[in-house]
């Protein structure tokens, strides 16, 4: 659904959602990195388990939350994406931490 | 940013606060800038500095106006702390407390006075299937491509209406995106009342000349635009499938893969509504904005709004703005300075009446039709409440919002209300015939960023 044809980066980074390999241009954040993974949705809402995709890119909408490197509840379009990053996306189940 | 006290913090790094910071330190006075995004420009400017895009120079020549206000700002002795988000401002005896969470982990400054410079963010569009994968805000599609080059592809469809549909369409002809179809709500009913302000937008016609340029672009292009397109649903099991629509009386139905919406941005009122400042209903540009006297001083005492948080008027009226606020608290801060500066007030004054002169025929042109949704569609995409069910009980006879919130759970999820507040204010008016103003708005509190209770704790030890 999207693709990263007009960026000028010459790396890639690896990271991981929800133990997948993934990689992405050097320079995006969380949010464009899973945007550009060909994920069918980034989380799934937590009322009504449907799929979710980022709306604002900006801060706003908060529908990028996702959990990176085991700290919930980040806004992935505000966090640059890291080599290594282990993202998880949230699954619509309230999980209360041991 | 060592010193944790200043004579002005400014939150946000587009136009205005960016001018507001320059004039400011370059009068003397020790200034702290935070900004959440990783370099200045604020969203208008995003990147401006480090454009992932090969191409930048399709974005135009506006978005290059940008490089200057940062360098001027970069030239200056004002402190800047990157992805900085602020999620707590207090009130103190000598001014401000500021907390916010960096890559580096919390830190709290002091500021005698404020400016809140955060912008605008895009009127929320809740037709109908708005919350499916495949569709985003056009504000969201374009900072995509600015800061990293990424593009949709598949059959793409744009709908709404304002400026920055027309503006991202142009951007995306220039990189080589097909666009299926732009479908513009504008009415010629719009157009026709829209006549009425012409003649004062003609005082500002760079920007008229602007836009005739770009839509004559778009039809060269080949670019399909049918206009007065309404009753939008977005159609889809796991991500959007089809666009379904009326048109001249008929319903019609296009395949779209991804979905652009867009009517027109509103002011960013979140911390301004936390912070108790007086706000009024904008009946032209239907949203709240901030109650704003000279210099940009709000009604609480030290704070001061610059750039679009204060009613929009664009990136040209933000820098001249952001400057005035800057100055107003220079001479706040020391009376002395006040003699010198009185032409280039007078002068900040006049260009920011000639720059609005166009704001009320773009207001009346591009009225949003799409923001008092079908009782189907989602209104609050956290808690998934529907107009219909906010309508239902609008119609019970709650009083207000905040009851709302406790009917239905509207405004109380992550996004704290910043998706669902004008809609839920504007369908309860509708459905009490009441006033916007009368229904009132959400009451905001801090923490008004998520912040982790082990953050919260960094505050309460030694501070460097």
């Amino acid at each position: 659904m999207f693709d990263a044809r007009l960026n000028k980066a010459k790396d890639r980074l690896a990271f991981r959602i929800d133990g997948r390999e993934a990689a992405a241009p050097e320079g995006v954040t969380v949010a464009e990195a899973m945007m550009l993974a060909g994920l069918e949705h980034t989380r799934l809402s937590p009322v009504g388990r449907k799929p979710r995709m980022p709306y604002c890119m900006m801060g706003v909408c908060f529908e990028c939350l996702v959990t990176i490197n085991g700290v919930a509840g980040r806004q992935g379009c505000m966090v640059p994406l890291e080599e290594g990053m282990e993202i998880q996306r949230p699954t619509g189940k309230v999980k209360v931490a041991p | 940013m060592s010193g944790t006290t200043c004579d002005l913090a400014i939150i946000g790094a587009g136009p205005a606060g960016l001018a507001a910071a320059s004039v400011a330190a370059d009068s003397g006075l020790a200034v702290c800038l935070l900004d959440e995004q990783r370099s200045p420009g604020g969203q208008i400017y995003r990147a401006i500095e480090s454009s992932g895009l090969k191409t930048p120079a399709i974005l135009g020549p506006d978005y290059a106006d940008g490089a200057d206000i940062v360098r001027r700002f970069r030239a200056s002795k004002a402190l800047y702390q990157d992805q900085a988000t602020v999620w707590m401002v207090d009130r103190t005896e000598a001014g401000f407390d500021i907390a916010f969470s960096f890559p580096g982990g919390q830190k709290q400054i002091s500021a005698k006075r404020l400016i809140i410079a955060t912008g605008a963010m895009e009127r929320p569009v809740p037709v109908p299937g708005w919350t499916l994968p495949g569709v985003m805000s056009a504000g969201a599609a374009q900072i995509l491509l600015k800061q990293s080059g990424i593009t949709p592809s598949g059959e793409i469809i744009l709908a709404g209406s304002g400026p920055l549909l027309f503006l991202l369409a142009s951007q995306y002809v220039k990189a080589g995106v097909k666009i299926t179809a732009i479908l513009e709500t504008t009415t010629l009913r719009d157009r026709i009342y829209a006549l009425q302000h012409l003649p004062k937008a003609l005082r500002a016609s760079g920007y008229l000349r602007k836009g005739l340029a770009m839509i004559s672009e778009l039809r060269r292009a080949g670019v399909p635009v049918l206009s007065g397109v309404a009753d939008l649903n977005i159609l889809g099991k796991v991500s959007a499938e089809q666009l379904r629509f009326s048109h001249r009386g008929a319903h019609r139905q296009m395949v779209a893969d991804t979905v652009i919406l867009h009517e027109g941005v509103v002011p960013n009122t979140q911390l301004p509504m936390a912070l108790g400042c007086r706000m009024v209903w904008d009946r032209s540009q239907l949203c709240w904005r901030p109650e704003l006297g000279d210099y940009g001083a709000t009604s609480e005492p030290g704070i001061y709004i610059a750039g679009d948080g204060g009613g929009i008027d664009g990136a040209k009226s933000a820098v001249l703005s952001g400057e005035l606020a800057g100055l107003g608290v220079v001479q706040d801060l020391d009376g002395t300075k006040a003699a010198g500066n009185v032409s280039r007030i007078a002068e900040l004054k006049s260009r920011l009446a000639a720059d609005g002169a166009v704001r009320p025929f773009l207001e009346r042109l591009y009225r949003p039709h799409l923001s008092l949704p079908a009782d189907e569609a989602i209104v609050c995409r956290c808690e998934e409440i529907t107009a219909g069910e906010i309508r239902r009980i609008a119609a019970s006879g709650c009083s207000g919002p905040n009851q709302m919130k406790s009917f239905c759970r509207a405004g109380m999820g992550p996004c704290q209300g910043r998706m669902c507040s004008l809609t839920v204010t504007r369908l309860m008016a509708d459905v009490q015939q009441a006033d916007p103003a009368e229904i009132g708005h959400y009451r905001l509190r801090m923490p008004i960023k998520p912040v982790t209770v082990a953050e919260m704790a960094q505050l309460a030890g030694p501070m460097e």
